[in-house]
Order: structure tokens, then sequence, then C-alpha cells
């Protein structure tokens, strides 16, 4: 059965054979090896690469996982009762939960605040003396929640944690989808021209004059709501502005000597594509990849809310918020569980946006992108 | 110049063409009208006959593209295509699949609304970022200029939900300086209403919106003329406010006059937080209530203003440059 789960897990080893391999690639290149050296010099971005490394590793602990049995609670295995197969838990269990356990295990009731040794709510209960008193019952693992429990009394910090894989997969394996898209599509419409050219520019011409919100609104309520699909659709979305950019590059480029030359000595079409202009727009690439997944990280919570995001089985920052959005109209006001939402989704937005434009900066200081 | 316009609206059309067919094609071939009725109906309990009704009522009983059983001129018409897709050229949206109210109709009460939230944002923003982004060039590569960046950048990392929600939080329940949310019909009293939301609006986007200028009006600094300029002995204020500011005029105005047609389309998220009835949150109903017709006609309509804005943009650049001509 292919559930949410093994999709996602498949995309995620992808992705890291993605970038390795592109790391490999890039690091080969001495242009490549030096604007790299020229990013990292500023103390600032080599902070901002921590973080996001920091982020990275907490999605992957969240992706490797398994499906541990299912235990009565007496401790023995739980089987089924015809086949006598040892069942097992079919949310699975991931790296991350298993080094989480003292935070995912200890749910409370419903609210409390961060670090309380209360509950926030009030409630009527028998004390040690046998009274009847109404008051905030004691927590059952006080100070044990950094940032506080949500309504059902999960941790808010276990959760936020949690959210660091869903932003990740939408911010990069979007990028995953868009890249090929957009390479092959730019590359071939600017150096092959003619009626390819007619043809790739009317489809992205007709995609991008869709606006993205709409469009993905389109595609959510006939797809319903989930990881993948948003994915998809915003991978869709937003080829189209690097297709253009990687079109007039490419038509730049067919015009020098090196490409002329090229041709002259025979080398095929495909060939001077594949070797010549492909490395020689790598750059924008790279550029438009870091500097849009910050983009998508923050559409998420917005494109959840509007009820066209990952839906409410999924963890995600966009659905903490969400969640929450009722309780901040409470008076005392539950802030803690927006809060943490924004400030995670800073903490990964911020960073990537630093990385971006030194990498900007380096790489092509003359491009301007919107 | 009419000529040129002409040109440019038949070249919109094979445009407009394509998108309705994709809308088409995502609506009614990768959903059929059997799963819509569904959706609406519920799942359990639908028999047959119920579903029938339902596409009946809607007139999603027709076939899709071709209905072979009808003679010829029918046989283009009685579809589905032709009753619901090419309709839109004409702006004729149909019936909400929910309610059955008139979507044209709707569209035509609720635009004011949105232009009341959209217009003041447009406006402010727009002078305020310039005015922002001309100090920050004005005192470029100094404290200033690089704090100003660094503030612009965190400005950016923060989600919109965060300026809405905090924005409400503090201004109308802490400080209740304004109404948490509502619209009244009277614009005189609306205006207390539209202050927080037009506020945020600005806020939320000041850091994008500074940078942005701030790279046009570097680049146009370091352009040749303004090195005579200075060279002229002119100060550095004449230079840049009166010589940069209007030959930055071109590349802004590409910007900003392909957006001026989506202000009828009002804000998603304000209109919604703030309780606007306007465009916007006329299309969360919609995702809401998964009204397939609304969202159609939203998707159509907002290609279509997209498309109106590009060619504003051309026309436009006649009116600041008199060295381009339309041919």
């Amino acid at each position: 059965m292919l559930t949410n789960w093994y999709v996602q897990d498949v995309l995620v080893a992808a992705l890291l054979l993605l970038l390795f391999g592109a790391g490999r690639a890039l690091a080969r290149r001495e242009y490549w090896r030096a604007a790299l050296r020229q990013v990292f010099r500023r103390r600032l971005v080599r902070g901002a690469f921590a973080v996001l490394c920091v982020y990275t590793v907490i999605a992957l602990l969240d992706s490797v996982g398994w499906h541990p049995p299912l235990r009565d609670p007496d401790g023995t295995l739980r089987r089924q009762p015809e086949t006598r197969r040892i069942m097992t838990d079919p949310d699975g269990l991931s790296v991350l939960d298993a080094l989480l356990t003292p935070l995912r295990e200890a749910r409370e009731k419903t609210y409390s605040a961060p670090l309380a040794v209360r509950q926030f709510t009030r409630e009527t209960r028998v004390d040690a003396e046998g009274r009847i008193v109404r008051d905030h019952p004691p927590l059952r693992y006080p100070r044990r929640h950094l940032l506080g429990t949500d309504r059902v009394g999960h941790d808010v910090l276990y959760l936020a944690l949690k959210g660091i894989r869903t932003g990740m997969i939408i911010g990069a394996f979007t990028t995953l989808l868009v890249i090929p898209l957009a390479l092959f599509f730019g590359v071939a419409a600017g150096y092959l021209g003619g009626w390819i050219d007619d043809v790739i520019q009317y489809v992205y011409t007709v995609l991008a004059s869709i606006p993205a919100v709409l469009l993905i609104a389109a595609f959510m309520v006939i797809f319903g709501q989930g990881l993948p699909q948003l994915c998809v659709i915003l991978g869709v979305t937003s080829w189209t502005g690097l297709c253009r950019v990687l079109r007039g590059e490419t038509m730049k480029l067919r015009e020098q000597e090196f490409v002329q030359a090229a041709e002259a000595t025979g080398v095929s079409r495909a060939r001077i594509m594949h070797r010549h202009i492909v490395p020689n727009v790598m750059h924008v690439v790279l550029i438009t990849a870091v500097l849009s997944f910050s983009g998508r990280v923050l559409a998420e919570a917005v494109l959840t809310y509007i009820g066209i995001g990952v839906g409410i089985d999924t963890i995600s920052w966009g659905v903490m918020i969400n969640d929450a959005l009722r309780e901040l109209a409470r008076s005392p006001v539950i802030w803690w569980k927006v809060a943490a939402a924004l400030i995670f989704m800073v903490g990964l937005v911020l960073p990537a946006n630093i990385f971006g434009d030194a990498l900007r900066d380096a790489l092509d200081p003359r491009l301007r992108m919107e | 110049m009419l000529a040129y316009l002409i040109r440019r609206v038949a070249y919109a059309v094979p445009i407009l063409f394509g998108v309705n067919l994709l809308i088409f094609l995502l609506f009614f071939f990768v959903q059929s009208p059997d799963d819509m009725a569904e959706t609406f109906l519920g799942e359990k309990r639908v028999t047959e006959e119920m579903k029938e009704n339902w596409k009946r009522e809607h007139g999603y009983h027709l076939p899709r593209l071709l209905n072979t059983v009808e003679p010829f001129p029918a046989v283009f018409t009685q579809t589905i295509f032709w009753q619901k897709s090419v309709p839109l050229f004409a702006f004729r949206f149909g019936k909400s699949d929910m309610d059955g109210s008139r979507i044209g109709a709707e569209l035509k009460r609720r635009i004011p609304y949105s232009l009341c939230l959209t217009v003041p944002i447009f406006c402010i923003s727009l002078l305020l970022y310039l005015f922002f982004a001309m100090i920050v060039a004005f005192y470029r590569a100094t404290y200033l200029d690089t704090w100003a960046l660094v503030v612009c950048v965190i400005l950016m990392s923060i989600s919109s939900m965060f300026y809405i929600l905090g924005g409400q939080y503090l201004v109308a329940i802490h400080l209740k300086l304004a109404p948490v949310s509502g619209f009244d019909r009277n614009l005189l009293y609306a205006v207390k209403f539209l202050v927080l939301p037009v506020l945020i609006g600005i806020v939320a986007n000041i850091g994008s919106g500074v940078r942005y200028y701030r790279t046009i009006f570097l680049e146009e600094i370091n352009k040749d003329y303004i090195r005579t300029a200075r060279a002229k002995g002119l100060g550095e204020g004449t230079v840049l406010f009166k010589h940069a500011l209007k030959n930055a005029m071109f590349p802004i105005l590409t910007n900003v006059v392909v957006s001026i047609p989506f202000l009828i389309m009002g804000m998603l998220l304000l209109e919604n937080f703030f309780g606007i009835p306007g465009l916007g949150s006329y299309t969360i109903d919609a995702i809401h209530k998964q009204d397939f017709a609304v969202v159609r006609a939203m998707v159509f309509l907002g290609s279509f203003l997209y498309v109106a804005g590009l060619i504003l943009v051309d026309v436009s650049y006649t009116l600041v440059d008199p060295r381009v001509r339309l041919t």
C-alpha cells in the first residue's frame, strides 16, 4: 500500500541524491569553488548556513523511520486474530519521534503555558482532603513543556519540530520538480527557436497568466488537500518564471563565439545544449532555487489557512497557526502555539533568504530577480 | 496606436483561450460531473437518480465536448464546453453551484468593497516604498544602507499571517484603537473598519518593496548620465530625485501597472480576517464550500486581468517615454 509516508520517503531520498550529485558536480569546477569561498567568507552567511543545516538534519531524522509493533497494555505483542501476524503501528515512528520520546509521550489533558506547573484552564476536582475545589490542577509533567501544550495536550515544541520536515519538503521538493522542467523547456525554447519556442512560450504564458493562488485553488479543490498535491501544484505554478529567464539567457549565449565554434565544428545540438549552454545558466538556476525556497515555506501557511494547503492530517506550521487562531480571541490569550509556529518559520526563512542573497551577490551581482 | 492596441488584444485571445481550455480540462475531465455531484450531495446513500437530478439542475448533464445525438448546430452547442466555458469570454459566469446565485451580479456587488481596501493600500504603499527606497539609495554604502537592508530581509522573512494576527491583536484587541473586524455598506462609516487592514497591508510588504525599488535606483545611479549630472555640479539630491527618479520610472512602471487591474480582485487574507465582503473573501468562501463554478469564474477573471495588465504596461510606456513608439 502506498501511503503518504512512503511517497514522502522516496521523495526525500531523491532529494538527497540530487543535492549530493549537484554538490559533487559543482565542487569540481574552480568557478563555483571560488564563488562558494566568497559566499562563506561572511560570518553572517556561515551562521545562516549552519541554521539551515540544523533544520535539514532534523527534517532528515524525521524522514527515516520504521513501523514499531503494537503492544497490548500488559506488554505482549498484538497479533492479528486470524493470521497471527504481528500488527504494526500504521503511522510509523521516525528517528526524531524516538529521540523526542520524553516530549511526545508527556501528554497533558489540555492547555498549559510554557514551563507551567499547573494547567491553564480551571477544573472541578476532589483534592487530597476530599473537598471539591475548582482550580488549575497540577500538570502530569510540570516544567517539561518548554513551549506549553495545545488544546489536546500535545507538546507544542514537539509539533513545531515535526513541522520542519513538512516545511522543508514543500520548499525543497517543489524545487526538485521546477528545475528539470524549467531547465529543459527554457533551454530548448531559447536554443532551438522556431515552432518549439512558440509552443513552449505559449504554454508558459498561459500558465503564468493565471494568478498562482487561483490556479492552486482550482487544483487543490479538485485533488483535495495534501502534501504531495501541494508540492506538485506549487511546482506547476512556479516553473514558468524560471523558464522565461532561462530562455532569455540561452538566447544570449546562443550568439556567443564558443557556441558558434561548437556548431561550426559539427557538435550535435543536443550536446551543445548539454555541455555548453546548461553549465552556463546553472548560476541562474541555483540562485532562483534558493531564493524561491523561502517563498514556498511562507506560502504553505497562507494556503493552509485558505483551505488549499497540506490538510489537517499533516503536522505543519500552517496547520498549527490555523488550529490556534481561535485561541487568540480568548482572554487571557493563548499565544504559544501560534508564536512557536511563526518563530520556527522565521528560523527557516530568514537564513534561507540571507544565504540566497549571498549566493546571488557572489554568482551574479547584476542579475536582478523580483 | 489603435492598430497596435487591436493587435495586442488579438494576441491576448489565444492566451485566454488556453486558460479557458485548461480550466475546462481540469474541472470536467480530471474531475467528472459525477464526482462533482457526489461532492455536493455527500458521499453516503446517493442514488444515481439524485446525481442525475443534481447534474440536470446545474447544467452538467450534457456531454462534455460533442453532443452526438443532436443535429448540426446543437452537436456543439448542447455541450458542457459550449454552455459553461465559452460564455466566460463574454463575462457570463453563470450561477453558483452552491446556492444558485448569479456570479456576475455577485462580482459587481463585491468589487467596490475590494477596491476600498486595495486602492488605498496600492497608492500609499507605492509612494511610501519609493520614498524609503530613495532615502536608502541616497545613503548607499553607509551603515544606514546596510542596516536598512538587514531590516528589509527580516521583514520579508516574516509570514504575512504574523502581520495580520499581530496587528489585529495589538491595535484592535490590546489598544482598542480600531474594531477587530467588520464592514459598513456606507463607505463613510466603513473607514474605521478599513484603517487597520490598510495599515497591515502596507507594512506586510514593506521589506520586499523597499528592496526592489532600491535595486532599481542603484542600477540607475551607476549610469553615465548621472555622472554627467554630477560633473555639472548638481547636488546629490537633485541628481537622485530629479534625474534618476524620472528614468527609473520605466522599470517601476512595469512592476506597478501590471498589478493595477488586480486591485479589483481584492486581497484574500486581509478581507477574510477583517470581514470585508469583497472578491477576496468571496474566493475563500467558494474554496471552503467547494463551489466549483465560482472558482472557475475567478480563475478566468484573474487571467483576464493579468493579460489586460500587460497591455496596460505597454501603453503606459508611450506615456512615460516618448522614444517608445507603438507600431
